[in-house]
């Protein structure tokens, strides 16, 4: 037999296997076979994204001070702006009080991890959270409302009525994020991993 | 119930016929003086099919734009201010119905326009693009059918829980859409990108971190839901599905993803869906433990005696069910149940096991084993792992409910310290 013909009778034998291996995927694989499947390098849909366009939604903050945005805020400053645009949800000090229900979180405890309930002290193990969770998502009733310079202050704030800071601190980009939080001695990693232990 | 049944068959109907009307005045002619009194008040033509003793003599409501429940059927979420919950005890089998699935949201849901509604993808990648709505469409598309869980599901406390009020913050559909993989090698990720941040377009402008290997494994951006378009408070136009993930991390209404390498350490990962494990607090939990819980019979259910199928769900985030066995004596032995094929992975799987109950009062579990190996806990089991101060999140214990003589199913809430 030469080369060719082996090819040819091979080629059915191939196509019959095939065929007896795809009838005999059970029904419930459901893996994305589609994504295997023989496709181009690029489909070429979508455009590219212009950096003006990047720089309006990039807003988050890393812990290690990346997109931190220029600006400064001190403690005093923040604490009129608490007054003004927090202290309506998170009570006039950001502590709980007995017996009263606030709409929104208490912010303000001591740094004993034991201690209730979870605040910015006891709890958060980032300052440039703060940052960031404030300038995406506060104050409720008006969102994205703050500049720069009224985050930084707020931030300062709130650190310093957790006593994590001094009153006298102005942050910025260059000193936030080295700003070390009582918790985050506290976290560690996920460690479960399936199987028999309970974790 | 019945009067804002007769209402709502009345707005369901339009155009009616003699033998229509003359049913319906008959049957009307046996409703209470109150009742009657309320049709009346409206004047509009009372058609009752429901109430007629024979359907067959009744011809009744034609083809309608959109479909709806019988009236007698009343399946429902139960919201709070923050999160509504799926009724799993009405349930028969493993797919949610859209407008069942649980909700939970951090700053309500936004309307979008899907025709002017953007995902960006930036930060370690080659060629940091924007696609449309109508671009992601176009990408070959994938269906899955998989839970969603939201990593804080347990509530307990008193006897008289329903499984909506325990563990109703999970859900399953069949999701529709494409891999996310197939968009990453479109904008050509960077050797260095071990993570991506995943952004909402919501007022909470919601975030999270997610591992690069999950992008490159089965992480979808889905569209459609059950075949139609995803509902607004599931994120609608498009959303982030992590199978087996907390339900947070499932990033809706997304518009943004920044590949990094490291994470953002948002607010979600760390002040909130974290929790004490003894004297540490254990954070980036992603995958939902095994968990199982019998939906027939629970609370507020009756039980007769004589034979039972119990039925329930179990799932796991990490893959298939291997295995769900049944207790029907508190625990003491354990059987086997049947599991309904096909068993996907990460997905809310059926199980059912017959039992012919003799009267006594008793307790009824169910236990998960998946394909890991991971059985189930108690919450004993997960108090020694973790210490008393357990905190509201992947809490996954055995659930048990109380048989009692006369055939009233409580369930049996315990006590953590």
């Amino acid at each position: 037999m030469n080369k060719k013909t082996v090819l040819l009778l091979a080629c059915p034998l191939v196509l019959l296997l095939m065929s007896l291996k795809t009838a005999f995927i059970p029904m419930q694989v459901q893996l994305p076979l589609a994504d295997s499947l023989k496709r181009p390098a690029k489909f070429g849909f979508g455009r590219k994204a212009t950096a003006l366009e990047i720089a309006a939604w990039d807003i988050d903050v890393r812990p290690d001070g990346k997109g931190l945005p220029a600006g400064q805020g001190d403690v005093k400053k923040g604490k009129i702006l608490y007054g003004q645009k927090c202290a309506i949800c998170h009570g006039v000090d950001g502590t709980e009080k007995p017996g009263i229900k606030l709409p929104g979180n208490a912010l303000v405890g001591d740094t004993s991890a034991t201690s209730k309930p979870k605040t910015i002290g006891n709890y958060w193990p980032y300052a440039t959270t703060l940052f960031d969770y404030v300038r995406r998502a506060m104050p409720y009733n008006l969102p994205g409302s703050l500049n720069n310079d009224e985050v930084y202050s707020i931030t300062a704030y709130l650190l310093n009525a957790n006593k994590i800071i001094k009153a006298d601190v102005v942050l910025n980009a260059k000193n936030l994020y080295k700003v070390v939080m009582p918790a985050k001695k506290l976290f560690i990693m996920d460690d479960r991993k399936g199987g028999p232990e309970i974790k | 119930m019945e009067k804002r049944n007769n209402k709502d068959q009345k707005r369901a109907t339009g155009k009616i016929s003699r033998r229509t009307l003359l049913g319906g005045v008959i049957a009307a002619a046996v409703l209470p003086v109150q009742s009657l009194l309320a049709d009346e008040v409206h004047a509009e033509m009372p058609v009752l099919p429901e109430i007629t003793d024979d359907p067959t003599k009744i011809v009744g409501p034609g083809p309608s734009p959109l479909g709806k429940r019988s009236s007698f059927e009343n399946p429902v979420r139960k919201p709070s201010d923050i999160s509504s919950r799926t009724p799993l005890q009405d349930m028969h089998s493993t797919l949610t119905p859209a407008d069942l699935h649980f909700e939970r949201h951090h700053a309500g849901i936004p309307t979008i326009d899907p025709a002017k509604h953007e995902l960006l993808i930036h930060g370690l990648v080659e060629n940091p693009m924007k696609f449309s709505v109508a671009d992601i469409k176009r990408f070959p598309s994938v269906t899955r059918t998989c839970f969603i869980e939201c990593a804080g599901n347990f509530r307990t406390g008193k006897a008289e829980m329903t499984p909506q009020d325990i563990l109703g913050l999970t859900s399953q559909s069949e999701w529709t859409g494409v891999m996310l993989s197939t968009l990453f090698k479109e904008v050509g990720i960077s050797d260095q990108a071990k993570w991506f941040l995943a952004e909402g377009s919501d007022a909470a402008i919601m975030t999270r971190t997610i591992p690069i290997a999950k992008a490159w494994d089965d992480a979808m951006i889905v569209y459609a839901q059950n075949g139609e378009a995803i509902r607004p408070e599931q994120g609608y136009p498009i959303r982030l599905l992590l199978p087996g993930f907390e339900g947070n991390m499932n990033i809706k209404w997304l518009r943004r993803i920044e590949l990094s390498e490291e994470p953002y350490m948002t607010r979600e990962e760390t002040s909130k869906y974290t929790y004490p494990v003894k004297d540490k607090i254990r954070m980036f939990s992603f995958e939902l433990d095994a968990r199982s819980i019998i939906t027939y019979p629970s609370y507020p259910q009756k039980v007769n005696k004589g034979w039972i199928e119990i039925h329930g769900i179990a799932w796991s985030g990490r893959g298939k069910v291997e295995k769900v066995e049944v207790s029907t004596d508190a625990g003491k032995t354990w059987k086997q149940a049947g599991l309904q094929e096909p068993v996907l992975s990460k997905a809310h799987t059926y199980f059912r096991y017959l039992w012919d109950w003799k009267g006594e009062a008793t307790e009824i579990l169910s236990r998960v084993t998946d394909e890991t190996g991971y059985l189930q806990p108690t919450l004993a089991q997960l108090v020694e792992a973790r210490g008393v101060n357990l905190g509201g999140y992947h809490m996954n214990p055995i659930t048990a409910w109380q048989i009692k003589n006369d055939g009233t199913v409580l369930f049996k809430p315990e006590t953590i310290k």
